[in-house]
């Protein structure tokens, strides 16, 4: 499914999307500017009428006919906690992801945090996150990133928060939390100090390091953990890097994507839920779903190439707004396993990719497209 | 209300408070004195009497006729056809609506409404009853007084250089100084017409006007051709003539050291120009957007003020209503929001300009600060913590010296021609900042404390919301104070003469 066009810069990109845009409005008759901005004024009302800020509601409450909801729960990611002393904002941030979790009305079953919780994995970072986290009114399950991981290999980590690798069932839903940044070793023939494995990890594009991968052992416990499931039951998968392969040069990879989807094959519907790539960020590949995560730390960029079709892209961040382009989230699973994934931008109005979007191919209830380019 | 605040006043200084249980305290005074002190205080009260018959008339604005003639000298006569000293061409070209030239008819119109408060529904209240010639085009007071003493919810800002805004009012309700015009009018704690009809039929009668609005827009008087005249006149306020503009030039002398330093501190460490962009293109030192800056988190628990307010608006939605809500409710704390309904917006408030700052207190939306030192310490710890606080606000580290260059910075931007109220004023804030400042609170500036350590180790913040309000109220008190200070002034000054016909 991810399209994978010839190398293109930034800049390349820009221009042909503005000039996509030009030649739209060229083509658009009298009565096509007119369903155009009929349509604004849609997206318009039902962005801003009907939206409350502080529950994640739909914007829409079309797609009751099939499957019903089984529960939501909300997502906070990629925090990227500094010691005191270097960096607040982001502390900050992440408070703001707290406050707006426990205001969730109706209230999620549990919290999910999609890794990434400190910047360089030190023990002061990750206490400090876990501290802030306590102020969750719900369950919290946790999940690794590779900031939280290559400065002691995740000694701290477990003992804050156990075993990154687990699965639970909640309400007829199988989820499976995953360890995906796992990195060849690429260190101790360089001699490096841990400090220096953990920044060439946290610096993506070097080409010292290997790309992220699940691995065998995973692999082999993830066969047995899915082993008994009939094929129709609804899964959810949890993974920091994303389990498909969308660009290489900055690990928003899986190197072994491949493998792990070949054992997800045989189910009805799989969705994976990912962080790591601080972005509104979508893609199908047969029977698996994907949904990214936003970071309360920054916004990325998009790659330049290997952007999977469905993504609806978030414009460009207000580089004079701190808090644009990030924010938190939830999901409404239903019973057969498929979300409603809500963007909770802070400084947007919320974008929801609905199941009835993801099922149809883009095809119905496209989110509200963002009237500036993105990047 | 007169004696009341007189009774406050007693409150606050207690030696002439006559009270139940000071007996004891004034036991131990001479009879003499007692006798002087209840002759002086009854004599207060009743010389504050027809002044403050003339005050409720006013509002506390200087007297139209006194203000008009102040106004000629401030605006030497020129081409009012071509685009004014300061202002470049093409930026004219752009803030002048095309069905709107500015010509001297339309101004003299302007100007005749500008200071006429037969356009308010009892007489008494001007546009240049808030935006008083003689107090920096604003009132100086926390929040604005309209008919009948009803006091709104918000600081007036100044009309000087408003027509380079790109919104007006404090959260932008408004796209232009013509539509602007039109909601004070109407709005029944302001000026409090029922309609534009009745608006306009206040004035209708007068041959003069009629007059005016034929040579200004050829057509009888209306209220649409009211509000292009006001904001013609309004265009005529251009006030960027300042030290500061002289030093941008190339004159290192023009502003002190201090306020050279106070520069670069704009520029680098006190970040502020990344909201308040000064400079050839931006004039005005704002860049014109919406901030969420801590101010309104002192008073208001958004969450719930927003689910309120988003049910109100769900039945009334128009520009009238807002302007009503942000002037006549608690939900003006919710700022832009009530505009765009975006949680990004919550509590956020337009950045206003920097230009002729010294002249426009008390600061902030709310007029809760009294003196630019308290605005530069609510800078320098961070602003308040709350969910909505704008990403960029952090805690500055400015030292005493460095919050002095700053505030220097801010006294070169007066225009010239206000020279005088200006060193006046910084006299005043100096004064009001020795004795007083609420919003200090070094541990936060220096970030030896955090507030969300406070918060996740539950400890209390270290100003509290209730401490920040009382300093407010105490800021209140201070400008009443003053005010008293000056009525006083001006009896002892009465007096001889007072006693001499008798």
């Amino acid at each position: 499914m991810a399209r994978r066009p010839s190398v293109k810069s930034v800049e390349t990109k820009y221009y042909e999307e503005r000039q996509r845009l030009f030649d739209q409005l060229r083509g658009l008759d009298r009565r096509g500017f007119l369903k155009v901005s009929v349509a604004a004024v849609g997206a318009a009302l039902t962005q801003g009428v009907q939206f409350a800020p502080h529950s994640f509601q739909p914007v829409r409450v079309a797609q009751a006919a099939e499957g019903t909801e089984a529960f939501r729960f909300a997502y906070i990611s990629d925090s990227h906690l500094y010691d005191r002393k270097v960096n607040e904002r982001f502390v900050r941030s992440l408070l703001r992801a707290v406050d707006d979790v426990n205001r969730m009305d109706p209230a999620p079953d549990f919290v999910f945090y999609g890794g990434d919780l400190a910047q360089l994995g030190r023990p002061e970072e990750l206490e400090l996150g876990a501290q802030i986290l306590k102020n969750l009114k719900f369950p919290v399950r946790m999940m690794v990133g590779e900031h939280d991981w290559f400065l002691d290999m995740g000694e701290k980590w477990r003992a804050l928060f156990g075993e990154p690798t687990y699965s639970f069932d909640h309400k007829g839903v199988h989820c499976v939390v995953l360890l995906s940044i796992l990195e060849d070793d690429f260190w101790t023939a360089r001699g490096m100090t841990p400090m220096e494995r953990m920044q060439t990890v946290a610096g993506l594009d070097n080409g010292i390091q290997g790309r992220f991968k699940v691995g065998e052992e995973q692999r082999t416990w993830l066969q047995k953990d899915l082993a008994s499931l009939a094929d129709n039951t609804p899964l959810i998968i949890f993974s920091h890097s994303p389990l498909y392969k969308y660009y290489r040069a900055w690990n928003f990879w899986t190197e072994d994507a491949d493998e792990v989807q070949a054992l997800l094959k045989r189910f009805k519907n799989v969705v994976v839920i990912h962080g790591h790539t601080h972005q509104l960020l979508t893609n199908r590949i047969g029977n698996i779903y994907f949904h990214g995560m936003l970071s309360t730390a920054w916004p990325w960029p998009y790659a330049p190439e290997g952007l999977p079709e469905l993504t609806v892209q978030m414009n460009r961040p207000d580089p004079f707004d701190p808090n644009d382009g990030c924010g938190d989230g939830a999901c409404r699973v239903y019973t057969d396993g498929l979300v409603d994934k809500v963007y909770n931008l802070w400084n947007r109005n919320p974008v929801q990719v609905t199941r009835t979007y993801m099922v149809s191919n883009g095809k119905q209830e496209l989110p509200a497209v963002p009237n500036l380019t993105s990047f | 209300m007169r004696v009341d605040v007189h009774y406050q006043q007693m409150l606050t200084k207690p030696r002439w408070f006559i009270g139940p249980h000071s007996y004891h305290y004034l036991a131990r005074l001479s009879p003499r004195f007692l006798l002087f002190q209840a002759l002086y205080t009854v004599a207060l009260i009743f010389s504050s009497l027809p002044a403050a018959a003339a005050d409720n008339s006013l509002h506390g604005a200087l007297p139209m006729d006194q203000q008009l003639t102040s106004l000629e000298q401030l605006l030497p006569s020129r081409d009012v056809t071509k685009p004014p000293p300061h202002i470049d061409p093409v930026i004219w070209a752009a803030v002048v609506p095309d069905d709107n030239a500015v010509t001297p008819e339309r101004i003299a119109l302007g100007r005749k409404l500008y200071f006429d408060t037969r356009l308010s529904k009892d007489g008494t209240v001007a546009c240049a009853t808030c935006h008083d010639v003689s107090r920096g085009f604003t009132d100086q007071r926390p929040v604005s007084e309209g008919i009948g003493g009803k006091l709104g919810q918000r600081n007036a800002p100044t009309t000087l250089n408003a027509f380079l805004m790109q919104t007006m009012f404090l959260d932008g309700r408004a796209p232009t100084l013509e539509e602007q015009a039109k909601l004070p009018i109407l709005n029944p704690i302001e000026m409090g017409q029922a309609s534009p009809e009745d608006a306009v039929k206040a004035i209708a009668d007068d041959p003069e006007y009629q007059q005016m609005f034929q040579q200004a827009y050829g057509r009888a008087p209306n209220y649409d051709d009211l509000a292009r005249a006001v904001a013609t006149f309004e265009r005529t306020l251009v006030f960027l003539d300042a030290p500061f503009d002289r030093f941008a030039a190339g004159d290192a002398n023009a502003i002190s050291a201090d306020a050279q330093k106070g520069w670069v501190l704009f520029n680098g460490k006190g970040r502020c120009m990344t909201c308040h962009p000064l400079n050839r293109s931006n004039p005005l030192g704002t860049d014109n957007r919406f901030h969420n800056v801590g101010v309104s988190a002192r008073k208001q628990n958004f969450d719930e003020l927003t689910t309120q307010a988003l049910k109100v608006l769900a039945e009334k939605d128009s520009v009238e209503a807002i302007d009503r809500m942000a002037l006549e409710t608690q939900f003006s704390e919710l700022g832009r929001f009530l505009v765009s309904k975006n949680q990004a917006d919550i509590g956020a408030f337009k950045t206003l300009q920097l230009r002729n700052i010294a002249l426009t207190p008390p600061y902030m939306h709310d007029g809760s600060m009294q003196t630019l030192w308290d605005v530069m310490d609510h800078y320098n710890r961070g602003g308040e913590a709350n969910t909505f606080l704008d990403g960029g606000i952090e805690p500055l580290a400015l030292t005493e010296e460095e919050i002095n260059q700053l505030v220097a910075l801010m006294f070169t931007l007066t225009d010239a021609r206000f020279a005088e109220a200006s060193q006046q004023q910084m006299q005043r804030q100096q004064k009001i900042a020795q004795e007083r400042r609420p919003f200090r609170e070094e541990a936060l500036a220096f970030r030896r404390v955090l507030p969300f350590e406070q918060r996740v180790t539950g400890q209390e913040s270290v100003t509290t919301g209730d401490n920040a309000q009382k300093a407010a109220a105490e800021g209140e008190k201070i400008i009443e104070q003053e005010k008293r200070d000056q009525e006083q002034g001006k009896n002892i000054e009465n007096r001889p003469e007072t006693q001499e016909t008798k």
